[in-house]
């Protein structure tokens, strides 16, 4: 049997970042991954380094986070090739235009500083662009990273920092005893802990419903692909912001000069055979919509597509904070195909409020009895979180 | 402002051993014509005039093609009008212009 | 009502094979073809503007070359060719063809994936250089395009391909310098008892190296260390011999090859289970004895199930046909099937026996140094690679390639895939089939972005 301070189940960005924060905290760490570290959704997300245009609510999480990417060098020892090369969200329409000119503004409060972009002005700066392009949204400090080198990098991180990674320990029970867990991987308990973490992706729907209740977790296959390398032009990451899902494709160059786009109508997923696909036709329907945006993307060849298992709420936010209903337990799931640049502020706060029992950012939101039914508010026997 | 490096390999890598007696095809390449003979893939009719194809992306010099039966992808080219083409799978036609690097007014264009 | 849509994807031996037996039961099936016309890449064809004999071009196998052509020929008015389309992209019971610019949806009930087969590479020092080429492409600038990859050649690697390639070379007038095979000789006469399971094929080996030697072309056995020199393209070639002596040669061309390997990729996407094969020491796609693979409505023919070369092929081809037809059935034909499975099976002892003859140089691989190119498309060398099995923790082959890029590029790891398992089963000190193999991603070959659907 093996003792920490935590127990953090899952090895995503969102796992590791946790473990990471936690250790710099002072406390001991067991991170448990049923596979190997950012195999996953990190480890094949898009990894747009985006805080614009999530809400506004999210925005000072985002903003947490932020701070951490701005230090990733210090804090990981690797930049994992983050580039803060902007971030354009762009529309065909103009029917967008009044809602981004509120969101400016309301950003602005939040420290974030946006620029609205007219036909003008994008087709001087990102001349590649469709002149059909109507309008733009610039975020001009966000950014994109290497998401195959990232969530290894902060798993090393955090062993130096003390932490115990355990590969290919898939658990099988969290047992709550008296003042501790007993996690079970591989139908043993062999690792206790006053606190267990669930980050287990689209992997935590059954720990949760044994412990809190269902909830509607589901998994879903983002459809990514790349090109082959082509001269480094294009700096931002582009992401077509449409009323039609198939038209809502993203693209971005690396330095080696292959794009790597994604979006449009999501592939299959599944945590019981634990594969997920890219549907033919979504690559074709990608095909389209990327001629569409950079016309002179159509001299360039798709080499490679690949999908994922994202874990998804109905309300396309996670599950973070608090159990409801089990003291020392903590949540952090369901990113909803938008976890890749909070998860290290995620991890950041998570380790904030295990240590000191609160944190500035809001979290409420968050909140996983937002899917539970109203529970009276004297009922015998229900555990409160400290 | 694309660099293409000291400039292409001399002598030809291929030689022709047979089959002369084709009926001439005009190409260009890299904005010099060129004399192929119908039937040759544009690889061939690259390769009997310069020494190479096309510059790594990755810095470690030229290459000039490897499998020819369009598997190892290693000879795409593009037409000066902005066509991708895999050269040793394509054959040539009158009038066909390419180059051997991304043409600068094809990528990335103005729209 | 129309029979059951079957439909063959290449067009070499094995797909040409199988068409015609298609045929023969009256059925129309589509054939799917890279190329622009029939052949593959064993049997394939000139362009029309060309005037060689099919002795000339073909030579020991002149005859069945033509009866492939012929065969294709007489069966083009009953099938569905479309030659200059790839298939990128096979699900469920529909496959995804490009065809210049036009993407088609094409629906099937039985598909026969004949999709043969490229050389199987292991890098050398200077292999990326202008001047290199496969042995097949080699072959193939001779044949095709009546060319020499160069005016002075030297044929490194090992396999009969090496042999006849530089006999091909010779007869063409073209200067061969050396024939380099790292097959050690003891090898080669140990294994020639078990050669005899196809004592024709074995007769042509002899015969090759014979006319080399007649020719004083010098073949050496058991090079160690192989080298090219260049800098900027092929200058020639150096080497340890089997002796340990440093040995050189100067060339303007380099032809490479160390066997050859399967196109599984379709099988792979197709959704059939993979298994290792011991004794090759290569993965290869699980099927039974006639092409039937487990995923209903898929079968493979050819040299895409394992490499049993161009006759194998055909039979194979044939033996698709009648389970795809069975399964569906149009036809019983248990006997034939029954006497052509048999006539497959000496294939495989010969082939075995080749591997034995020329054996894959592990030994060479284990000691490319840090700097040598291994995944060409990328320019990633061993020494990447190495640091991410033992920095990064990297043990099987695409967490590897997810870390290191290697098999990311535009070949999508044909031609580096094979020694970058073994490097990393070397470096991790794992046995080779724990180390796995690289999952197939769509598209097969790169698909253009200009790419417009039409209607199939």
């Amino acid at each position: 049997m093996s003792a920490a301070d935590v127990v953090v189940i899952g090895g995503g960005i969102v796992g590791t970042a946790a473990t990471l924060f936690l250790q710099r905290r002072g406390l001991s760490v067991i991170l448990l991954e049923r596979g190997l570290i950012g195999q996953q959704a990190s480890g094949v997300s898009f990894a747009n380094v985006r805080r614009h245009t999530r809400p506004l609510h999210q925005l000072p999480l985002a903003q947490r986070s932020y701070d951490s990417w701005m230090r990733l060098s210090s804090l990981i020892g690797d930049t994992c090739e983050f580039r803060q090369v902007g971030n354009l969200a762009v529309t065909y329409g103009n029917a967008q235009l009044e809602h981004w000119e509120q969101y400016v503004r309301a950003a602005r409060d939040y420290g974030l500083e946006l620029e609205i972009l007219d036909p003008l002005r994008l087709r001087t700066r990102f001349p590649y662009l469709s002149k059909n392009i109507a309008a733009g949204l610039f975020s001009p400090k966000d950014g994109h990273a290497n998401p195959r080198l990232l969530v290894p990098a902060i798993s090393r991180a955090a062993e130096r920092e003390g932490a115990r990674i355990v590969l290919n320990a898939e658990v099988t029970s969290i047992d709550r005893n008296a003042d501790r867990f007993d996690v079970a991987v591989g139908g043993h308990a062999e690792y206790r802990a006053p606190i267990v973490l669930i980050a287990a992706g689209a992997w935590a729907g059954k720990f949760v419903a044994a412990l809190d209740g269902p909830v509607p977790l589901f998994a879903s296959g983002p459809q990514l692909g790349v090109t082959e390398p082509l001269p480094y032009r294009i700096g931002p990451t582009i992401s077509v912001f449409a009323d039609r899902v198939p038209e809502r494709i993203y693209l971005r160059q690396v330095e080696r000069g292959n794009i790597v786009f994604g979006g449009g109508d999501r592939g299959p997923a599944s945590t019981e055979t634990n594969r997920a696909s890219v549907l033919p036709t979504n690559t074709l329907g990608q095909i389209t919509q990327l001629q569409r945006l950079v016309p002179a993307l159509s001299t360039a060849n798709v080499i490679r597509v690949w999908s994922g298992i994202e874990g998804y709420l109905p309300d396309a936010l996670p599950v973070m904070g608090a159990s409801s209903r089990v003291r020392g337990l903590y949540y952090a799931f369901g990113f909803s195909g938008s976890g890749f640049q909070l998860g290290l502020g995620v991890g950041d706060v998570l380790s904030e409020l295990i240590c000191t029992g609160h944190t500035d950012v809001p979290l409420c939101q968050y909140d996983i009895r937002r899917f539970q039914p109203a529970t009276p508010k004297s009922a015998p026997g229900s555990t409160r979180p400290s | 402002m694309h660099t293409f490096g000291p400039g292409p390999l001399e002598p030809p890598q291929f030689v022709r051993v047979g089959e002369k007696q084709r009926q001439p095809v005009r190409i260009v390449v890299n904005g010099q014509s060129v004399e192929a003979l119908a039937g040759d893939t544009v690889l061939v009719a690259v390769l009997t005039t310069r020494g190479s194809l096309r510059r790594s992306e990755f810095g470690d010099g030229d290459r000039a093609g490897f499998c020819l039966m369009g598997a190892c992808q290693d000879c795409w080219l593009w037409t000066s009008d902005g066509r991708r083409i895999r050269s040793c799978t394509t054959t040539v036609a009158e009038g066909l212009s390419v180059v051997t690097h991304p043409p600068d007014n094809i990528w990335p264009a103005p729209a | 009502m129309a029979g059951p849509r079957i439909v063959v994807v290449g067009a070499g031996p094995a797909g040409v094979r199988a068409a015609e037996r298609l045929v023969e039961s009256g059925l129309k099936p589509i054939v799917f073809d890279e190329a622009c016309s029939c052949g593959g890449q064993i049997y394939r064809r000139q362009p029309g503007s060309f005037t060689r004999s099919y002795a000339e071009l073909y030579g020991a196998d002149a005859d069945r070359a033509k009866s492939i052509h012929a065969a294709f020929d007489r069966i083009l008015p009953s099938v569905d060719y479309r030659p200059n389309t790839t298939v990128w992209n096979i699900s469920g019971n529909e496959l995804f063809t490009a065809a210049d610019r036009q993407g088609r949806v094409v629906e099937f009930d039985a598909a026969i994936l004949a999709t043969g087969a490229t050389d199987r590479m292991a890098p050398v020092r200077g292999w990326t250089l202008p001047g290199v080429y496969s042995l097949g492409g080699a072959q193939i600038a001779l044949k095709a395009q009546a060319c020499g990859i160069g005016s002075k050649i030297a044929l490194l690697g090992t396999g009969p391909l090496l042999y006849l390639v530089a006999c091909q070379y010779s007869k063409a007038g073209i200067d061969v310098q050396a024939v380099l095979d790292t097959a050690p000789l003891p090898a080669q006469l140990l294994a020639t008892r078990q050669l005899l399971a196809k004592p024709g094929l074995l007769m042509r080996g002899v015969h090759l190296r014979l006319r080399l030697m007649s020719k004083g072309i010098p073949v050496h056995n058991g090079v160690r260390s192989p080298e090219i020199v260049g800098p900027e393209r092929v200058t020639g070639v150096r080497w340890r011999g089997a002796d340990g002596t440093s040995e050189s040669v100067d060339a303007d061309a380099v032809a490479l090859g160390f066997h050859v390997r399967s196109e599984a990729q379709l099988a792979d996407l197709a959704g059939c289970p993979f298994s290792f094969d011991e004794q090759m020491r290569q993965w290869r796609p699980d099927c039974d004895a006639t092409g039937r693979t487990p995923r209903p409505g898929i079968y493979l023919a050819g040299d895409c199930i394992r490499i049993l070369g161009g006759h194998a092929a055909e039979i194979a081809g044939r033996l698709a046909a009648i389970s795809a037809m069975a399964d569906h059935g149009i036809v019983t034909a248990a006997r034939e099937a029954a006497v052509l499975t048999r006539r497959l099976r000496s294939y495989q002892r010969f082939q075995k026996a080749l591997t034995n003859a020329f054996p894959w140089p592990e030994a060479e691989i284990r000691k490319l140094p840090d700097d040598v190119i291994v995944c060409r498309c990328e320019a990633i060398t061993a020494g990447e690679l190495r640091k991410a099995a033992v920095v990064m923790g990297a043990a099987e082959l695409n967490r590897a390639k997810a870390f290191s890029r290697v098999g990311m590029g535009r070949c999508q790891g044909r031609y580096c895939a094979s020694a970058a398992a073994q490097i990393l089963s070397d470096a991790r000190n794992l046995p080779l089939e724990a180390v796995g193999r690289i999952r197939t991603q769509a598209p097969v070959k790169p698909l253009t972005i200009a790419l417009e659907r039409v209607e199939s």
